[in-house]
């Protein structure tokens, strides 16, 4: 990837946890610490990996994005808009009655989801179904799904994992944000999940381990997994949850609780110094 | 009625299904290792590039499914009723309800005639739990043929169906080619002293019951409903206006199933004194099918007996 294309992802990131923070802060609610560590990976997939369009987005032969980690819809719908499959200013509206921007990703209300989520695990078979579709019908389209490292303590997650091997889906990526924290804390403390890499590989993965908030190794990982044929793929991503907004980054608190006014004025702050720093450089 | 042909309604099933694949390219066929059992097998064998065994792990079969459709298929999610509709329930009310996908649930061996296997898959709560789920359609056919029927039905139909069937051979009554439609009850027999509503097999056990009553000079009038969900509204209200007393008799637990569906309707459109038959707020217990069902009461001989003590005869 050229620097100017690495900059460019990275305003539209910036953009991205603007309107995490934008909505999560009109809906006086939501989820903005996952939201927030997931922002470059929605943002790549979105702008550089993802084929579909904003015109079309039922689309049949698209490649499909299911969020298992659904809270985190927040940043979705910010790469949906920003990627143009609706209006910027909708997210003002998130999680307000009568809006289609639900709590939840919403497949038949928000333009884009592709699958509906919110109940933990259940995102990951989905998509290993949605790959088979694609096996079936002969299709090459891809398929990818992002979970929570809090997500997978999902015993369904791992009968996904099984099946998805069993099954060969190499069409499909599943991506784990590894942020370390869940509602209750730690990951490692709630519920360990670890050693992360060594299970999906024990359960037939091709597996890489990235920092997920560098757009290079974020690049190599997906491209590395279309070349792996016969078995599906995996990327684990260390992430700083709330990432970029300083007061959230690494506090398990800002989970789901929205910011007040005094702090969202203090996060747009911080993002636009770090978007007029990008477009200064 | 003695020497009938006799087949399960799982069996009605899996010809159906067979049927379906050949007909239409974008059926697919999940099972969790009972493809033996579901008659899912049958499919398999005719199809096996569209049957994927999915394993002991409902709960994934389910959102598997829902991503099938979400991509254009007619997936076909079959187990044991107790773990496609309990273990699962939670992915199928928001992997498959909330999103309304185009999901066909094939969920055999329910209620009480699974016999030996016992209380813990003898599942008489599937009605209540699939009835609770917006845009849930619910069926519960009486014989193979119905089955057969009910599933190119639930193809036909543009959204999640729950189909229960049983494990048990049972009578054959509805002739070859029989078309179902879902929402629709079918009129078994016409009379006026008492309406009988029933599903599945205890249909058959209603049509003894009857000709025992008109014996007896009762004459009542006999419904099929196979649908829990649409319920067959205008065929109760006609039912109820008509004989001014219902029975309704299903082998599932009097909560939340056909008898709720019917005495909630009635309750609020033409108040009619109702006597549920089914399983009484227990759990079941081990034994043969007949007699498991004769001892919960689920039998032509306790219809009749329900029936004149609710005439007072």
């Amino acid at each position: 990837m050229t620097p100017n294309e690495k900059k460019q992802l990275q305003t539209v990131a910036c953009k991205v946890r603007q309107g995490i923070v934008e909505s999560t802060y009109c809906a006086k609610c939501g989820h903005p610490g996952g939201s927030l560590s997931a922002a470059d990976m929605f943002t790549y997939l979105y702008f550089k990996e993802l084929n579909v369009d904003p015109r079309n987005p039922k689309w049949e032969d698209r490649d499909r994005f299911v969020l298992s980690k659904g809270h985190t819809a927040p940043g979705l719908y910010a790469a949906l808009a920003h990627r143009g499959f609706f209006p910027v200013e909708d997210l003002k509206q998130l999680r307000k009655l009568g809006h289609y921007l639900q709590g939840h990703p919403n497949m038949n209300s928000v333009p884009g989801v592709d699958m509906s989520t919110g109940s933990l695990g259940q995102g990951i078979s989905a998509a290993c179904g949605m790959a088979l579709a694609a096996k079936t019908q002969g299709k090459t389209n891809r398929v990818y799904t992002l979970l929570g490292d809090g997500e997978i303590q999902e015993g369904q997650v791992w009968e996904a994992c099984m099946f998805a091997a069993h099954y060969h889906l190499d069409n499909l990526v599943v991506i784990v944000d590894n942020n370390g924290l869940q509602i209750d804390g730690e990951v490692a403390k709630v519920m360990s999940p670890y050693p992360i890499v060594d299970k999906l590989e024990a359960f037939g993965f091709h597996v890489k381990s990235i920092d997920g908030h560098d757009f290079d190794q974020i690049e190599a990982a997906l491209n590395e997994a279309k070349t792996v044929k016969g078995q599906p793929s995996a990327i684990v991503m260390k992430t700083v949850k709330g990432k970029d907004v300083s007061f959230m980054e690494n506090q398990a608190g800002w989970h789901g609780v929205a910011p007040n006014k005094e702090q969202y004025e203090q996060a747009m702050a911080e993002l636009n110094a770090k978007l007029a720093e990008l477009e200064g450089n | 009625m003695a020497d009938v042909k006799k087949m399960a309604t799982r069996e009605g099933y899996g010809k159906g299904l067979v049927e379906l694949g050949k007909l239409h390219d974008n059926v697919v066929v999940l099972d969790a290792d009972l493809a033996g059992s579901t008659k899912t097998g049958m499919f398999a064998k005719a199809y096996p590039d569209r049957h994927f065994n999915c394993g002991i792990a409902e709960g994934n079969m389910m959102s598997v499914a829902a991503g099938l459709a979400a991509a254009g298929m007619v997936p076909f999610a079959s187990s044991f009723a107790m773990f496609a509709s309990g273990r699962a329930y939670e992915q199928i009310r928001n992997s498959v309800g909330y999103p309304a996908l185009n999901v066909k649930i094939g969920a055999s061996h329910g209620g009480m005639s699974v016999g030996e296997d016992g209380a813990s898959h003898q599942c008489c709560e599937d009605f209540a739990l699939m009835r609770s789920i917006p845009g849930m359609t619910v069926i519960c056919p009486a014989d193979g043929v119905e089955a057969e029927a009910a599933t190119k039905a639930a193809y036909a139909h543009e959204g999640p169906v729950y189909l229960r069937m049983g494990r048990l051979a049972v009578p054959v009554f509805h002739e070859e080619g029989f078309e179902f439609v879902i929402g629709k009850g079918e009129i078994m027999r016409d009379g006026s002293d008492i309406a009988i509503i029933a599903n599945g097999l205890m249909v058959y056990e209603a049509m003894k019951a009857c000709e025992t009553l008109e014996e007896q000079g009762i004459h009542p009038m006999l419904i099929n409903m196979a649908t829990v969900k649409p319920l067959d509204e205008e065929l109760v209200l006609e039912a109820a206006k008509k004989c001014g007393k219902i029975i309704t008799c299903e082998e599932h637990s009097v909560i939340g199933g056909l008898g709720e569906a019917v005495c909630s309707f009635l309750s609020e459109t033409c108040p009619t004194p109702v006597r549920r038959i089914g399983v009484n707020d227990q759990f079941g217990q081990s034994g043969p099918a007949a007699q498991v069902l004769a001892h919960y009461g689920l039998c032509a001989e306790n219809i009749v007996s329900v029936t004149k003590e609710f005439l007072g005869k």
